[in-house]
């Protein structure tokens, strides 16, 4: 009962990697177990808690719902590619840490890399599009105050930074 | 204090690995560890016929496979009672892996070791296990009624009983009071289960190494050092030979400070055994059916008062469901019916419960810990007595309150540490004071009015609440300047997300005048401090921050004694200052504190340029005193614990305006306010961000999560996807107003704040909800259905 693995080609935080994985491997624990990139995390296996999203070719998407095979080809970020090459954070992420918007850290990778995503497409959201952009991220620490502050706190950053 | 740290929203030191992705949470270690998979009981209750593992022998990649007949002495018995308590009289704990009977759906029977987790459950999947079934014993009334039981040998279902009476000052038990008092009411409340459920579950990895006879056990658990004690004792290792360490840690809220965990003893077992790293990490189903919940009480209440609402008695007879095994003793009901009386002085007072087995998952403190429960029960008491008196429910409130001059304020009763429950501080006038002015109170009843000729229903509630926190036995801390000048700080309690990294730090740079970057802190790590308790009850600033505040000061006397020797000052008259001591009014007269560390430890050999200063033919010492003076030790640093004689107890006041909307039941929180005494305030920032989380909880408690189980005791909503935690947009905007009465009794002056948040939210709810209907709520969390048919009940 061995398992067939299949050779896959993915550009992960910009870099090309590759992996043999079997075809039910989850993206999730490829990139955790096999590239070695732990940021992403897994909190349910079921897709509702959002703490492995990551963004698949810049869109958010659940890797714990995502066969790794599945991506053969395409684009990754993860939570260890949101930083800039040289290690300064990313105006979410400095906004996250400036606004309190995280204690436990679990839960974090994922909301940066939904909100990333959300202010890459609406640079300037109302309380209520932040509020509905991160509706898919549970977290159980924070009570989301702090990461609704944190969300607008970017937009800010990036509109002084544009 | 030089450096004005302590009270300052410092941004958290936690941060940048965690945003960055370079946090170290137990499932991101030992990425070439074997991993374990368990096969754990479909049934509530079932006696194990048999168990064939034949199926599983041909999986690829499978290294072993263990039941409970494949474990040793002391491995193979019942896992501890932590907590044992003259009143439980039949606690039960489960062994590791089930021994002939399973007792609850989720119990682990086979531990499956392979060489990845995915063939981990092939080869569990492939295990057949014959159950012969047991009747399964679900509901807290049904146990109760002790018709079928859970343990053989436990008459009834009952675990423990325990009653706790005060009588009032003119010597009355509660039921002559009650009997006596111009008006009485009695009525029942029910609170369901929840549960703590931090994000990142369960997970366990340890190393053996053979060479050295050492184990080295990374868990995610709330006590490092306990866990630690408890798998030398459980492996027959020596304590000096095992370490443990809870490293980042995704959450704990109360379930991981249980321990240990069936896995926290196999996994090394199997770790030593293999002479292989096995990693075991919790999925989201099994942390559901094989951890721990909370909450889960029906209440019985009877209450005697006078025309301005004055409690003359009350009597209140508690059923707590425990679950399957009682590993936390009775910890929680004992807080339920203690903290129940929260900020009033009540005439006389009768609490008795009955601890109760069912075979469902086992209960165990859920931040909060009994306290929500007990809350629930006092405050819908205090609605009730106002409504049956139409008085306004604060004013109600007012007429209990301990005044503010009656502190200490003795309960008389024993509360969760085995100590008197005397309340140290607080100002509880103020606070309902300053909620009144935050939600606005007084002037709600126009806006409900208003609210009303538009056709939409609006209520406003009220809950009060005083917690006892900072629980001992005690907590140490360890203070060391190296030569460098950097400052190492380390506490054995562990962290789950609180920021203590940076709170602690505060702490140390406030007492030992030095930068804040200077200063590093490490918790929960056995390797650099072996003597702790654990993180729980809102106890680790108190505890860990007094403790580690004392240390500070002891290596500030040694640092002011050395330099003053170096300098030729007075100690008395020295400061610190940025890390440099200086003689106060002398700038020139100045040490660095990394040069006092160097003179600190008389040296043979210099290992760098400024260590040189510190040897022996430098001609700076005595002649007349040993290098090193009897009664002092080398090296500055400084070890001192923190161990209060009782508990410290914060207070506060919460209100919420809700709307419920009279087609659909739906319950909309408007507002959410919060006043807040945790005595002074470390880090204003995080103590907010701790209300927040915990307002959450309470809010998720309140109206969204329940565990349910059938008759068969199946946990019908064993996923996220089903058992309903809240998000950002169920959450609303918490308001918060802080007063700050200093606790007397430890250096800092300091009260927990970690559980606070959502200790009265249920209260609060069911308050504002049936200020909004008109309708008596008596059971939470409420859903819109179950408000729906609420409204076709006939009124009470």
């Amino acid at each position: 009962m061995t398992e067939a693995l299949h050779e896959i080609s993915l550009t992960v935080n910009g870099v090309v990697r590759q992996a043999r994985v079997p075809g039910r491997r989850l993206l999730s624990d490829c990139l955790r177990h096999e590239l070695g990139l732990t940021g992403t995390h897994v909190g349910c296996e079921h897709g509702v808690c959002g703490c492995c999203t990551v963004l698949l070719d810049g869109a958010p998407v659940r890797s714990c719902l995502t066969f790794a095979v599945t991506v053969d080809g395409h684009e990754i970020t993860t939570v260890e590619g949101l930083a800039g090459p040289d290690g300064s954070l990313s105006p979410v992420q400095r906004a996250f840490s400036e606004c309190h918007a995280l204690q436990c850290g679990f839960c974090t990778p994922g909301f940066l890399c939904t909100a990333t995503a959300l202010l890459r497409d609406n640079p300037t959201p109302t309380d209520d599009e932040v509020v509905e952009g991160i509706s898919g991220n549970l977290c159980r620490c924070t009570g989301y105050q702090n990461i609704v502050k944190a969300v607008h706190r970017a937009a800010e950053l990036m509109g002084d930074e544009a | 204090m030089t450096t004005k740290l302590f009270g300052e929203p410092v941004q958290r030191r936690e941060d940048r690995r965690l945003i960055t992705g370079q946090g170290r949470y137990v499932d991101d270690l030992g990425g070439n560890a074997l991993a374990a998979a368990f096969v754990r009981s479909p049934h509530a209750h079932a006696r194990i016929r048999d168990i064939d593992v034949s199926a599983a022998l041909d999986v690829d990649g499978l290294v072993a496979i263990y039941t409970w007949e494949d474990l040793p002495e002391r491995v193979r018995d019942p896992l501890p009672l932590l907590i044992p308590h003259p009143a439980l009289t039949h606690g039960r704990t489960a062994y590791p892996l089930a021994r002939e009977i399973v007792r609850h759906v989720g119990e682990p029977v086979v531990m499956v070791v392979a060489r990845d987790r995915y063939l981990a459950e092939d080869a569990a999947a492939l295990i057949e296990v014959e159950y012969e079934f047991l009747k399964p014993v679900v509901g807290i009334e049904e146990a109760a009624q002790g018709a079928h039981l859970v343990h053989e040998d436990v008459p009834g279902n009952v675990g423990a009983h325990l009653v706790q009476e005060v009588p009032s000052p003119q010597g009355r038990s509660a039921g002559e009071a009650i009997d006596a008092a111009p008006h009485t009411l009695s009525f029942r409340l029910d609170f369901e289960r929840s549960a703590s459920m931090p994000l990142e579950g369960r997970g366990v990895y340890a190393r053996w190494d053979a060479d050295d006879r050492s184990l080295r056990v990374f868990s995610s658990t709330q006590t490092s050092t306990s866990v630690r004690m408890a798998i030398a004792a459980k492996l027959g290792l020596p304590l000096p030979s095992v370490e443990v360490i809870a490293p980042d840690v995704g959450g704990g809220f109360g379930v991981k400070i249980v321990h240990p965990w069936p896995e926290e003893v196999l996994v090394p077992w199997a770790a030593m055994l293999l002479g292989q790293e096995v990693k075991w990490t919790e999925d989201r189903r099994e942390h559901f059916i094989s951890s721990a919940h909370e909450r889960g009480q029906v209440q019985h209440v009877r209450v005697g008062f006078d025309d301005e609402g004055h409690i003359l008695g009350l009597e209140v007879t508690i059923l707590h469901d425990h679950g399957a095994y009682t590993p936390y003793g009775i910890i929680v009901p004992i807080i339920t019916s203690t903290q129940l009386l929260g900020p009033y002085r009540i005439g006389a007072y009768r609490v008795e419960f009955s601890s109760i087995y069912t075979n469902t998952v086992q209960v165990t403190p859920y931040r909060g810990a009994g306290r929500p429960q007990g809350v629930f029960c006092m405050e819908r008491t205090m609605d009730r007595v106002a409504a049956h008196l139409g008085l306004d429910r604060a004013q109600v409130r007012a007429a209990n309150f301990i005044q503010p001059d009656e502190f200490p304020f003795d309960q008389g009763l024993i509360f969760q540490d085995g100590r008197p429950l005397i309340y140290d501080s607080g100002d509880y006038p103020e606070s309902l004071r300053m909620i009144k002015e935050l939600i606005g109170w007084d002037g709600f009843a126009a806006l409900k009015a208003e609210a009303a000729a538009e056709g939409r229903r609006l209520g406003i509630g009220l809950a009060c609440y005083v917690e006892g926190t900072g629980v001992g036995p005690y907590e140490g801390g360890h203070v060391q300047v190296t030569s460098d000048g950097r400052v190492h700080v380390s506490t054995g309690l562990t962290s789950q997300g609180q920021g203590h990294e940076t709170v602690f730090a505060q702490i140390a740079a406030s007492e030992l005048g030095v930068p804040l970057d200077s200063v590093s802190v490490v918790t929960g790590d056995t390797r650099r401090f072996g003597y702790a308790v654990g993180t729980f009850a809102s106890r680790a600033a108190v505890m860990s921050g007094n403790a580690i505040a004392l240390a500070c000061r002891k290596v500030r006397d040694k640092a002011l004694r050395i330099a003053g020797e170096a300098l030729e000052a007075d100690p008395r008259d020295l400061e610190i200052e940025d890390g440099v001591v200086r003689v106060a009014g002398n700038p020139g007269a100045s040490i660095p504190l990394a040069t006092v560390a160097v003179l600190s430890n008389p040296l043979r050999y210099a290992f760098d340029e400024e260590t040189k200063r510190a040897t022996q033919f430098t001609g700076v010492a005595s002649m007349d005193r040993p290098p090193v003076d009897e009664g002092d030790e080398p090296g500055l640093e400084g070890r001192d614990y923190y161990s209060p004689v009782r508990s410290t107890f914060a207070s506060g006041m919460h209100a919420a305006i809700v709307e419920t909307d009279p087609d659909t039941a739906e319950i909309r929180i408007l507002r959410y306010a919060v006043v807040h005494d945790c005595g002074n305030l470390i880090n204003p920032m995080i103590v907010e961000g701790q209300i927040h989380g915990g307002v959450a909880q309470g809010v998720g408690g309140a109206l969204y999560e329940r565990m349910v189980y059938d008759g068969h005791g199946q946990l019908l909503n064993a996923s996220f996807m089903d058992f309903l935690m809240p998000y950002a947009t169920e959450v609303p905007f918490i308001e918060t107003a802080h007063l700050e009465t200093p606790s007397p009794l430890n250096p800092l002056g300091i009260k927990g704040a970690g559980e606070a948040g959502v200790i009265p939210v249920s209260a609060v709810i069911a308050s504002a909800v049936e200020d909004a209907e008109g309708i008596t709520i008596d059971r939470m969390p409420i859903s819109p259905s179950e408000l729906y048919e609420l409204r076709d009940r006939p009124r009470s």
